[in-house]
């Protein structure tokens, strides 16, 4: 049993085995959206607080926040992207870049304790990031590949996790604030990735005991009705045990299957979120919407 | 959520306390229907008067709202958790102070079949609504259906099926109990996914339930019914 736990000024959240599965929302992220970075480098945060606010009414449980725009500062872009998104709402926030500097600018403004999106297991990238982390208090997505790329074979995947935790360990950083993405392969071009990512997410969970974290839509790439395979995927990567993914959760597929895995999973007691999000809206005049939904005692929050 | 633990139900007055634990009910609040059965014996009701005003009159609005969709069945199983949690409090008291059972029923899931959910809900449905349930649990045999007619003379009989290959054995019970001249001893009430009207008056029942809420109020129905037979006979 392994609890990450994030936090904004006001907020906890938790990844956990014992936890509803953890929707880190993807959609501030300017790479392919040409519009969207053409915005942020001009300042304009429009797009970026419409993306926010809808992806946190659609259930999100944390906001993966990226500013990679090629060409900017994007150090100073990423840190006031944080800053206007933490004054929208009090959900914890992934801090996602590829360049150290701009990690950090992130880090230097966040209230609370972020997500850092993410490390590899090069040395290198290790000896920058995990300081970092460790400096700031953060947890971090340590992505399973190395120097030599990415191996097919769950196993090597799997060594790389174990080398980033111990590394992580030498900086005095948990194995609780370490989130491994085991890498998933789009399954169009390679037969054997859901059982090779379901093998993984196994290990990772029973052998490493660290949470677990991927992009949700990779798996599907390069075919048609993506939804559909990303809700399959989803629904059966948590059942082998993944307890987070990036992911868009304006899509209705892909949370109720994320949904519904919980209920499965015994994550969500008496169906109770699943009920609240479901139910049908009561008719206009009814007696359920004249009041008896409008309890003066409220029920202990799920 | 912060307001959860601020309410003081003793602080509330007789008709404020009903409506609250009618609430609760509704939110399957177990400790705070029970607290509220309490504080009104405490004030001198009758368990009767607890249990028709404030719990059946709760259940009601639960059978009601989930007969419509508005509720579903874990929300009717933690609201039928809590009215047990009163009924546990009121139950030796009702038998002493021999308040009028709404009527009896034996129920169970017939042979073969050991799916529950509907029953148990139609079981403390009809609990809520003040009759005495006798349930049989699943896989019942028609012996044991027999036996337990005999010992409890009900007024109703109660049988669930969730499989089209186990229903059928609905009509062997009923043809036994033609067989044996009790058939008119009893009404007959009959429920389960795959059933409808057509076969329930195919096999001999009297009625078909389609859900639990259904049960109560053709329960009450065909009691009354009976009862206005014998006043005509006699």
């Amino acid at each position: 049993m392994t609890d990450t736990v994030l936090s904004s000024a006001t907020r906890e959240v938790v990844i956990g085995f014992e936890r509803p599965f953890c929707v880190i929302g993807e959609r501030i992220n300017p790479t392919g959206r040409k519009k969207l970075a053409a915005q942020m480098a001009t300042g304009d945060f429009s797009q970026v607080e419409a993306d926010a606010l809808a992806q946190v009414a659609a259930g999100a449980s944390m906001l993966d926040v990226n500013a990679g725009i090629p060409l900017t500062d994007e150090p100073a872009i990423l840190a006031q992207t944080i800053q206007l998104v933490q004054s929208l709402t009090d959900l914890p926030l992934a801090i996602d870049s590829s360049i150290v500097a701009a990690l950090e600018a992130g880090l230097a403004v966040y209230q609370g304790k972020p997500l850092v999106n993410s490390v590899t297991g090069e040395t290198e990238r290790l000896e920058a990031v995990l300081p970092l982390v460790k400096k700031y208090n953060a947890a971090v997505v340590a992505i399973s590949n190395d120097e030599t790329g990415i191996s097919e074979d769950p196993d090597v995947r799997f060594d790389v996790a174990r080398k980033i935790v111990e590394h992580a360990a030498d900086y005095g950083i948990a194995r609780a604030d370490i989130v491994v993405d085991p890498l998933v392969m789009p399954i169009g071009a390679l037969g054997n990735a859901g059982k090779a990512a379901f093998h993984l997410i196994r290990r990772l969970r029973t052998e490493l005991k660290v949470n677990t974290t991927c992009g949700a839509s990779n798996v599907s790439f390069g075919l048609p009705n993506r939804h559909g395979m990303n809700a399959a995927f989803l629904a059966m990567a948590s059942g082998a045990g993944m307890t987070s993914a990036i992911m868009n959760p304006l899509h209705p597929e892909e949370m109720a299957a994320v949904r519904g895995a919980d209920v499965l999973l015994g994550h969500d007691q008496d169906c109770r979120r699943w009920l609240r999000t479901y139910r049908e809206p009561a008719p206009a005049g009814s007696v359920a919407e004249a009041g008896r939904r409008e309890r003066r005692r409220a029920r202990p929050s799920a | 959520m912060a307001e959860t633990d601020d309410l003081d139900l003793r602080s509330l007055d007789d008709d404020e306390l009903v409506k609250q634990m009618q609430d609760d009910l509704y939110d399957g609040l177990r400790d705070e229907v029970e607290e509220g059965v309490r504080i009104l014996l405490e004030r001198g009701w009758t368990p009767y008067r607890v249990l028709t005003e404030a719990l059946v009159a709760g259940m009601t609005i639960v059978g009601v709202d989930f007969r419509d969709g508005i509720l579903f069945v874990p929300e009717v199983l933690l609201a039928a958790n809590a009215m047990k949690g009163g009924m546990a409090i009121l139950r030796p008291l009702l038998a002493e102070t021999g308040a009028p059972p709404m009527g009896k029923m034996v129920i169970g899931t017939v042979k073969g079949d050991i799916h529950d959910i509907g029953k148990n809900l139609v079981s403390m449905m009809m609990e809520g609504a003040g009759f005495e349930v006798i349930d049989l649990g699943i896989n019942c045999a028609v012996e044991k259906y027999l036996a337990a007619l005999e010992e409890h003379k009900p007024d109703i009989l109660g049988m669930s099926a969730l499989l089209t290959t186990t229903m059928p054995y609905m009509k062997v019970v009923i043809d036994t109990l033609k067989q044996k001249n009790l058939r008119d001893d009893y009404i007959v009430l009959v429920g389960g996914a795959p059933l409808n009207e057509t076969f329930a008056e195919a096999i001999g029942a009297d009625a078909y339930c389609r859900d639990a809420a259904v049960a109560v109020e053709t329960a009450k129905e065909w009691l009354a019914r009976r009862h206005n037979q014998r006043t005509a006979a006699a």
